[in-house]
């Protein structure tokens, strides 16, 4: 016993009085962590329909491409939280294999979501719904269409980008994070393997060779974590860490259609 | 698994690094919050000088510091607030005290989460580093207030202050905002579950009340600050305009359009209110916990005090726009916001009253932290009258950009919260540090801090009303600001003074904490948890053994008793009264 909170199924040891809902410790602080990353979204939720009421013609630039991208990546999500599903079915009868393939598909999913959605911003700004201070695509002729989203309504991008990217920041440590449970300390060197070709790997102009260096942050982060705890995971953790990938899927539910749907160009014939 | 030495999570630690370093221990982690927050008051502590020294000698050249220019003055007003309120009022009673006597008050060997708790403290350390360095980058600190209003927090053209050094200031803001959330989540987690056999929640002391409620506050506030800040990094990283409308600035069209600075003000009054909160819940803990220890009564009105406690963080969700009146609201919203804002004093005056009915006909031991105790009572008054004034919008309105609402927010959020951690400190210092602290020195430390602070913010009341206006660095060429100015100058050596005596504080607790004499282990014959362990407590808090809790925390003067009190590990049954 490596934890000082109440530990799955020993939390009637007679010591201290019943937990909440009799469960575990972990599990209420995830879910209180839920509860207040759910109003960061919230909040992010707030400004885009601030932003949109205020802002009369709203464009749906989104053509069939872009949906059929963004309906992808919502499978591979949906797939990942059945994934995950597995993963703590397996953990919970002690199958610890097939937990670990469970996790590591899982974090497939999640990773697929995440290149999907990068190369699909990158494709974005290229053609010209970029940010102001994005730097300019080398080579790359913007479509008149996006360009002039950006210009007539700088709300649009900026909403796009601030919840998209806020979202693709909590996949990415959700990812990190089932890596830390599937492989532990085995994991470090991969995350920083991952940093390096992702900031090798992408030009100077885009956004993601600056984002790569979360994978940085967190490799050092967890490297502290593994160091004082280095400890073997239980099947709470896997349970832990899919309730953040179950929410992380949730929030994506409200953003896929507020943010990709509810701005599709349709065109009547 | 089952026995109660294996329930404690970590071996006590080897090493320098391990032990005060990164330790998981709640109190070290506890000890470094307060010092972090002491360091950071004397900062803060100093900003406001320079501030007092130059309203009433604008031209005079202060050495190292050199000629403070207008935008200086706005530099060291948003710096005074920011450090003040983030890094002292929100630090020192949660993260500080909190830390240290939340488990032991349970019966925890530890917090729930300690690897948390540990990055939690490392993040806000982070966090105080990157503000501090605002003063140093080019431009030199922001001057857009610790409330940051956009357009001018978010164009990077706006002012001198404005460039790297807002960056700076955000940053530092949305990582204290995660270290916040770290704790909070943390804090409830051990309130709900770790608690001893017995300890139910009605059992608590009220010091666990309030930090239990005020962790709720943080973990609900913080997440919407941090999500204003990101919103504010990108509007000035990256050309969005969140914030920003079409505007101007020294004749030139800013790139910026489309967005609203009321967006900003709604995100951050949405956690600037709950905020106002988290600094001061802790205090009133305190002051509960010490006036029925030093009135030798049981709390009055146990049930009520925590149920004020629930209600006062409750409300505090529902006021945010109390701070936007002046923004042109719908007088409707306007009309909402005031009443919820004077519906909070029903649960401030339950909690005045109740420790007016604590001190009523108590046998009554005026030692240092009982003054600061009354002192928080009697600064948490003054300074709340004000508060139903200012509720109403039209009385708002031509008050809210005078001194008036500085001296309101100081005596209640400021001083008050303040004198909450003083009374803290001088409480809890014999089990802190093993050693009592100077009982004159503190005494002299009290009453002429109580004397200052009124003769500081008491004058601005009348200041406001006058019409003297908020955050001009000075008032020699306005006519009718001039002659205002003599009170002006009568607050600043109010001030010198002031300052000048929280050196005798300082002086006695390093003194103490080397020479004092030896504490013993109950030096208050106070009941709570932390005094029935050794002092200063073993690294899992009891020794190995977790304590069985039998009553309530506050059983003093209990008839037919042994003892004046009754400590809450006492298996002895009290008898109804």
């Amino acid at each position: 016993m490596s934890d000082v909170a109440v530990q799955h199924g020993v939390a009637a040891a007679g010591v201290y009085e019943p937990s909440l809902f009799g469960t575990y410790s972990k599990k209420i602080g995830m879910w209180l962590f839920l509860l207040s990353d759910s109003l960061t979204f919230g909040a992010l939720l707030f400004a885009y329909s601030y932003g949109r009421i205020s802002t009369p013609n709203w464009p749906t630039p989104f053509h069939s491409e872009s949906i059929r991208n963004a309906t992808l990546m919502t499978a591979f999500l949906l797939t990942s939280s059945l994934t995950m599903v597995l993963a703590v079915r397996a953990a919970v009868f002690g199958n610890a294999k097939a937990q670990r393939w469970w996790l590591l598909a899982t974090m497939a999913c999640g990773t697929a979501f995440v290149i999907l959605h990068g190369r699909e911003w990158s494709k974005l700004i290229a053609e010209g719904l970029t940010l102001p201070m994005f730097p300019a695509v080398p080579g790359h002729e913007a479509a008149a269409e996006y360009k002039n989203v950006a210009e007539t309504v700088p709300q649009f991008p900026a909403t796009f980008f601030g919840l998209t990217g806020m979202h693709m920041l909590h996949v990415t440590l959700g990812v990190i994070y089932l890596g830390i449970i599937a492989l532990r300390k085995k994991f470090i060197p991969v995350l920083l393997g991952l940093w390096l070709v992702a900031w090798l790997a992408t030009p100077d102009y885009s956004p993601f060779h600056y984002g790569a260096h979360v994978l940085l942050i967190s490799a050092v982060v967890a490297a502290i974590v593994l160091w004082l705890r280095p400890k073997v995971y239980d099947s709470a953790d896997v349970e832990v860490a899919g309730l953040y990938w179950h929410f992380v899927d949730l929030v994506w539910m409200f953003i896929f259609p507020l943010v990709y749907l509810m701005s599709t160009r349709i065109i009547r014939s | 698994m089952a026995t109660t030495a294996s329930i404690h999570a970590h071996a006590a630690p080897q090493g320098f690094i391990r032990k005060y370093i990164f330790s998981l221990d709640h109190k070290v982690i506890g000890l470094q919050y307060y010092f972090l927050a002491l360091t950071a008051v004397f900062v803060g502590m100093f900003l406001s000088l320079l501030m007092r020294i130059h309203l009433i000698w604008p031209q005079v050249s202060l050495p190292l510091v050199g000629e403070i220019k207008p935008e200086t003055y706005l530099s060291l007003l948003t710096m005074h607030g920011t450090i003040m309120v983030f890094f002292v009022l929100t630090t020192a009673p949660q993260g500080g005290f909190g830390n240290y006597f939340l488990p032991i008050q349970v019966g925890a060997p530890d917090m729930a989460f300690p690897v948390l708790n540990m990055l939690s403290f490392w993040t806000t350390f982070i966090a105080f580093v990157t503000i501090i360095a605002a003063f140093f980058v080019t431009g030199g600190a922001p001057l857009h207030g610790w409330t940051g209003y956009a357009p001018l927090s978010a164009l990077p053209n706006s002012g001198p202050g404005e460039q790297l050094g807002a960056d700076l200031w955000v940053a530092s803001i949305a990582l204290f905002c995660i270290a916040s959330l770290m704790g909070a989540l943390n804090f409830i987690t051990t309130t709900l579950d770790l608690r001893a056999k017995g300890m139910t929640l009605m059992r608590m002391p009220l010091t666990c009340w309030s930090w239990f409620i005020t962790a709720i506050l943080g973990l609900l506030a913080f997440g919407v600050l941090l999500s204003a800040g990101i919103l504010l990094l990108l509007d000035r990283n990256l050309g969005t305009s969140f914030y920003v409308p079409l505007v101007v600035v020294n004749g030139q069209v800013m790139g910026h359009k489309g967005g609203s600075p009321l967006l900003w003000q709604h995100l951050f009054w949405f956690f600037g209110h709950p905020e106002v909160y988290i600094a001061i819940l802790p205090g009133m803990g305190v002051t509960s916990q010490v006036i029925s220890t030093f009135s030798r009564k049981p709390i009055f009105g146990y049930k009520a005090m925590a149920y004020a406690l629930m209600a006062i963080g409750l409300l505090g969700f529902m006021v945010w726009g109390h701070h936007m009146f002046m923004s042109g609201m719908s007088p409707y919203s306007a009309f909402a916001f005031s009443i919820m804002t004077m519906a909070i004093g029903v649960p401030s005056a339950i909690k005045t009253f109740n420790w007016l009915g604590t001190l009523w006909g108590g046998r009554i031991r005026l030692q240092t932290p009982m003054l600061f105790a009354i002192g928080f009572v009697s600064l948490f008054v003054s300074g709340g009258l004000s508060g139903p004034f200012l509720a109403q919008p039209v009385l708002d309105i031509p008050l809210h950009d005078t001194y008036f609402v500085v001296g309101h927010f100081h005596l209640i959020m400021g001083v008050a919260a303040i004198f909450g951690i003083f009374a803290a400190t001088y409480y809890w210092f014999p089990k802190m540090f093993g050693r009592m602290m100077n009982e004159r020195l503190g005494q002299i430390h009290f009453f002429i801090t109580l004397a200052g602070t009124y003769a500081i913010f008491m004058p601005m009341h009348y200041l406001g009303l006058a019409g003297q206006t908020r955050r001009y660095s000075q008032f020699t060429e306005v006519a009718y600001q001039t002659k205002l100015i003599p009170l002006q100058t009568f607050m600043t050596y109010a001030a010198f003074v002031t300052i000048g005596v929280q050196l005798v504080f300082l002086f006695n607790l390093f003194w103490s904490m080397f020479k004092g004499p030896k504490a013993s282990d109950n030096p208050w014959e106070a009941t709570t948890l932390e005094w029935t362990t050794a002092t200063p407590p073993p690294h899992d808090n009891f020794g190995g053994r977790t304590p069985v809790v039998y009553h309530g925390p506050y059983e003093y003067g209990v008839p037919g008793a042994a003892r004046d009190y009754i400590m809450q590990t006492d298996p002895a049954t009290v008898p109804s009264h």
